[in-house]
């Protein structure tokens, strides 16, 4: 399991941080980041993964986050600033399962192999 | 998203409130099997007359194919607003064939469904670039802290597009709408039975005011 720092991802572009997840995930890794990923990077992340099935070798991956604290400010939304993330577990779909979820707490379990 | 493309998106989004667009394009989302193309039927058949937008079956992924009508005229609350509609592929972080198979279908056919369903969910985050607005279709019989949910909110909150969470099913013994509320009570909720057409008109009402 690979805990990740909001520091770490700080300084990556959006493509590092999801190659970065995507190819711990595809090993067999579970991965935390501290703050997350941005909505946008979410869905990128998503976009990614599809592309990436492959029929016995990897069918995508699971992945839990909270959600956002708050609506962004006017100026947060005219300026296209985004929401800060919030902790995010990612894992192989076939790894990691989502047992719990609510606002404050994710429960999940984590098989070591298939 | 670069700082000018975001601006324009940004300010695009207030012009068009503050001068009350009459016509939106706004998609369904959610994740497989929460109901979005039988909505999609439904908003047609009350408002076109006649028509479907696809074929409804218990097996995942049944549309994998985004689909677009465009000119709904929906009128309620004294307005109207003309709608283009487009119904998406089920969102979905993990597409894995033997769940097909479970359903019967062969492995081959489960194979060529799994495929097409990654695809489905690619051109279904493509067209969030395009859009005025989501209706998001959640099953209110189902646990609503999944993670299409949250990412398909959060990126519609980050957009500052107008988002309507349809609490679908609400015909079934153990739905909860108001396990969604609780959940994103910072959104406008409307429970619906799509197939019954149960509160549909408050959707409509809902739909004219929030993308109106």
């Amino acid at each position: 399991m690979d805990l990740i720092s909001g520091e770490k991802l700080e300084n990556m572009t959006s493509m590092e941080k999801i190659r970065l997840i995507l190819d711990k995930v595809k090993t067999g890794r579970i991965v935390v980041l501290e703050n997350g990923l941005t909505s946008d990077e979410e869905v990128r992340l998503i976009e990614m993964t599809m592309t990436e099935i492959r029929v016995d070798e990897f069918s995508g991956i699971e992945i839990e986050s909270y959600p956002s604290r708050k609506e962004g400010s006017f100026f947060d939304k005219l300026f296209g600033r985004a929401v800060k993330g919030r902790m995010t577990v990612i894992g192989p779909a076939n790894q990691l399962r989502t047992i719990e979820k609510d606002k404050y707490q994710i429960i999940t379990k984590v098989s070591v192999g298939d | 998203m670069g700082f000018f493309n975001s601006l324009k998106l940004n300010l695009g989004v207030w012009i068009n409130r503050i001068f009350k667009k009459k016509r939106a394009k706004i998609g369904l989302y959610g994740p497989p099997n929460a109901g979005k193309t039988t909505l999609a039927n439904r908003i047609i058949q009350d408002w076109s007359g006649s028509g479907n937008f696809g074929t409804i079956s218990a097996i995942p992924h049944e549309t994998r194919r985004a689909m677009r009508t465009e000119g709904v005229v929906i009128q309620a609350n004294g307005s109207s607003i003309e709608l283009d509609i487009v119904d998406t592929p089920g969102m979905a972080t993990k597409i894995d064939f033997k769940e097909f198979m479970a359903f019967g279908l062969s492995e081959a056919e489960s194979k060529k469904r799994a495929k097409e369903a990654t695809e489905g969910v690619i051109e279904a985050i493509k067209w969030l670039d395009d859009l005025d607005g989501v209706l998001l279709i959640m099953d209110s019989s189902e646990d609503p802290y999944t993670q299409v949910n949250v990412t398909v909110i959060g990126n519609m909150e980050a957009r500052g597009l107008p988002l309507l969470i349809v609490a679908n099913k609400m015909d079934l013994p153990d739905a909860s709408p108001a396990r969604i509320k609780a959940a994103f009570p910072q959104h406008a909720m409307v429970p619906v039975s799509a197939l019954e057409g149960s509160n549909i008109d408050e959707l409509y009402k809902a739909i004219a005011t929030r993308f109106g």
